[in-house]
């Protein structure tokens, strides 16, 4: 029989509170708690609530990592409570732990933010298939395992929120949808019994709220309590974008596609030529630092450039593994 | 002890926009003892946006560049994150899906070429952490930079997704706690500063498309920098790079407040605590005048 020793070190919390009701400013109380190899995150918070401070306020519903109440920040990091073990949380970040909502500037009270923001964009998208089902319909709409793989997982998110608040893009823009929703929009795109595909992707494209805002940092795939992996679904998106014929000439989509151009004829980038056919006359605005860069030696121009070598074979492989058209 | 042996891919920055980078890698591996074979055949790695337009065409290009490593017999070093994820992800992918491997094979042989696996790829960062180490760097230095407050800034692509970094690398960090540019802060001698900005995002990838955006997070992360006392900031990644030292003027506008710190890259950080000679480092190249040397 195998034994399994429990074991239990002292951790200091330090607990994000603020009443919107109440209080002009937050403020934060320390807790020094003797805490156990077996806990998650959500019993710091039971415990915070039980034994020190009844007014303390969470959100928690079914312990099980599948309702998405329980979100909240450790270190900074947006972590499921129900599902994080304060193990690994210690492991991560020592015995100094910052407990604090998902969201300090949307915080209601203590740990509950207001996720408004996260529902309107979440509903923006059409979160729901949009197609002529027949009322009386004779046999079921059968979907193929196949088919039904094509979703990635999409449809496991489970809207605690996590990704939405850890997104950089998110915190300096209100308009961006943010990663959850664009995750929600894939799980719906690549439905098979979905008929919206263009109208959808349509609205996903907008500058400033849409797809091309994406930064690329990860955050969003490195939190997902669920694995969704949220920027996989944008990357899947932006290629809809061109595959379904969606996308408009902007300097966002030029800049994907002249990475193509620009490799075809150079192997290597001819990164002011990419500038320049991204931006078209757009390009004016970037001319008081390329004059900058130029005397220090940053700009190279497209007669410098130092082309790959073997460059045949890339002119070749561009010409017969290109999928894509724009 | 065996000289160390490298495939470089220096990635396109390193030949247009950051020539101190590509100048700073030669003096250092010089110093170090270690031989660069450059990949003068690689293309572009697509820089995540060929990415969004064209998988495929991406996965072909990048296997290609991997092939001409696997020829030599070498592992790949890279010296851009973003290099480092494109090109470490095509092989994820492809020693991942023996059906997608044959289609991007396929392909290569066209061009008298196959991708096999059998090259490693790893960022000059980790080359140098896992392959040389830390204590022997720190018995190398011959200036220590011990009157620096130097904030280290990590750069997306090296860090996240983790379990890419994790499995690539022998030195396997946390996307929330790095500590592999902090260790060569100290095995140089200097005081590493510890701020929230050092694993966020610096904007770059979406210079063009969604400026404002872009500008605010560069701000932020040089604000960051600046509160927690540094002197001055380091990166591994030319991206980060340009868009920390260039770009101040907008990062400034898009948060209010005056932001600007000189930024060097690890490879200069690097030479300057190895006594590399100052003009084999490039730092005249610097937008964001280097002021301590």
């Amino acid at each position: 029989m195998s034994t399994h020793t429990i074991t239990t070190q002292k951790v200091n919390f330090k607990v994000f509170r603020f009443n919107a009701d109440d209080d002009y400013l937050p403020y934060y109380d320390d807790y020094n708690m003797e805490v156990t190899s077996e806990e998650v995150v959500l019993d710091i918070l039971d415990r915070i609530k039980w034994d020190h401070d009844g007014s303390f306020s969470y959100r928690r519903s079914c312990r099980h990592g599948i309702c998405g109440a329980c979100a909240i920040k450790v270190n900074g990091r947006s972590t499921l409570a129900c599902k994080e073990s304060m193990t690994d949380m210690i492991e991560l970040f020592g015995n100094e732990l910052t407990i604090e909502p998902l969201s300090i500037k949307r915080s209601i009270k203590d740990m509950i933010v207001d996720k408004g923001d996260f529902w309107e964009k979440h509903d923006a998208i059409h979160p729901y298939l949009i197609s002529d089902v027949e009322e009386h319909p004779e046999h079921e709409h059968i979907v193929t395992p196949e088919e039904a793989e094509e979703l990635l997982e999409a449809d496991i998110c489970i809207q605690c929120g996590a990704c939405h608040y850890a997104c950089p893009v998110v915190e300096v823009n209100d308009e961006f949808f943010g990663p959850a929703a664009f995750a929600k929009a894939y799980r719906f795109e690549a439905d098979v019994r979905d008929d919206a595909h263009v109208s959808r992707l349509n609205e996903l494209h907008e500058e400033n709220q849409g797809l091309w805002d994406c930064v690329k940092c990860f955050e969003c795939a490195e939190v997902c309590p669920k694995d969704v992996n949220p920027i996989d679904k944008i990357t899947k998106l932006h290629q809809m974008l061109f595959a379904e014929g969606v996308a408009t000439s902007n300097v966002a989509t030029r800049h994907a596609v002249g990475f193509k151009h620009s490799i075809a004829r150079n192997g290597v980038l001819d990164e002011g030529g990419l500038v320049l056919y991204s931006e078209g006359p757009g390009i004016v605005k970037h001319i008081p630092v390329a004059l900058k860069m130029f005397t220090k030696g940053k700009i190279v121009p497209p007669w410098g450039i130092v082309k790959s070598d073997n460059l045949d074979e890339i002119k070749k492989l561009v010409k017969s593994s290109s999928t894509a058209k724009f | 002890m065996k000289k160390l042996k490298y495939a470089l891919f220096t990635g396109c920055t390193a030949k247009q926009s950051t020539p101190e980078q590509y100048m700073s890698t030669m003096a250092v591996a010089d110093k170090l003892g270690i031989e660069l074979v450059e990949l003068t055949e690689a293309s572009c790695c697509g820089a995540s946006h060929l990415q969004d337009y064209d998988d495929f065409l991406s996965l072909v290009l990048n296997a290609r560049n991997i092939a001409y490593a696997e020829k030599h017999g070498l592992t790949m070093v890279t010296i851009c994150n973003t290099c480092q994820l494109n090109t470490a992800m095509t092989k994820h992918r492809l020693d991942n899906d023996t059906a997608l491997k044959a289609r991007v094979n396929e392909k290569l042989e066209e061009v008298g070429l196959e991708y096999k696996g059998t090259s490693d790829i790893t960022h000059f960062l980790y080359a140098i952490i896992d392959d040389i180490g830390l204590d022997k760097i720190t018995k190398m230095v011959v200036t220590p930079l011990s009157q620096f407050n130097i904030a280290p800034f990590y750069g997306c692509h090296n860090i996240r997704p983790s379990e890419l970094q994790n499995e690539t690398h022998k030195t396997a960090e946390s996307a929330y706690r790095p500590t592999s540019l902090d260790d060569l802060i100290i095995a140089c001698g200097g005081s590493n500063v510890d701020y929230d900005e050092k694993t966020k995002c610096c904007g770059f990838h979406a210079e063009l498309q969604a400026p404002k955006t872009a500008s605010a997070l560069t701000g932020k992360v040089i604000a960051g920098a600046m509160d927690g006392n540094a002197d001055w900031m380091v990166t591994p990644c030319p991206l980060c790079h340009l868009k920390l030292d260039t770009q101040t003027g907008h990062a400034s506008a898009a948060i209010g407040r005056e932001v600007s710190l000189p930024v060097l890259h690890m490879q200069q950080m690097l030479g300057l605590a190895l006594g590399c000679p100052q003009e084999s480092l490039g730092l005249k190249h610097h937008l964001t005048k280097v002021n301590f040397v």
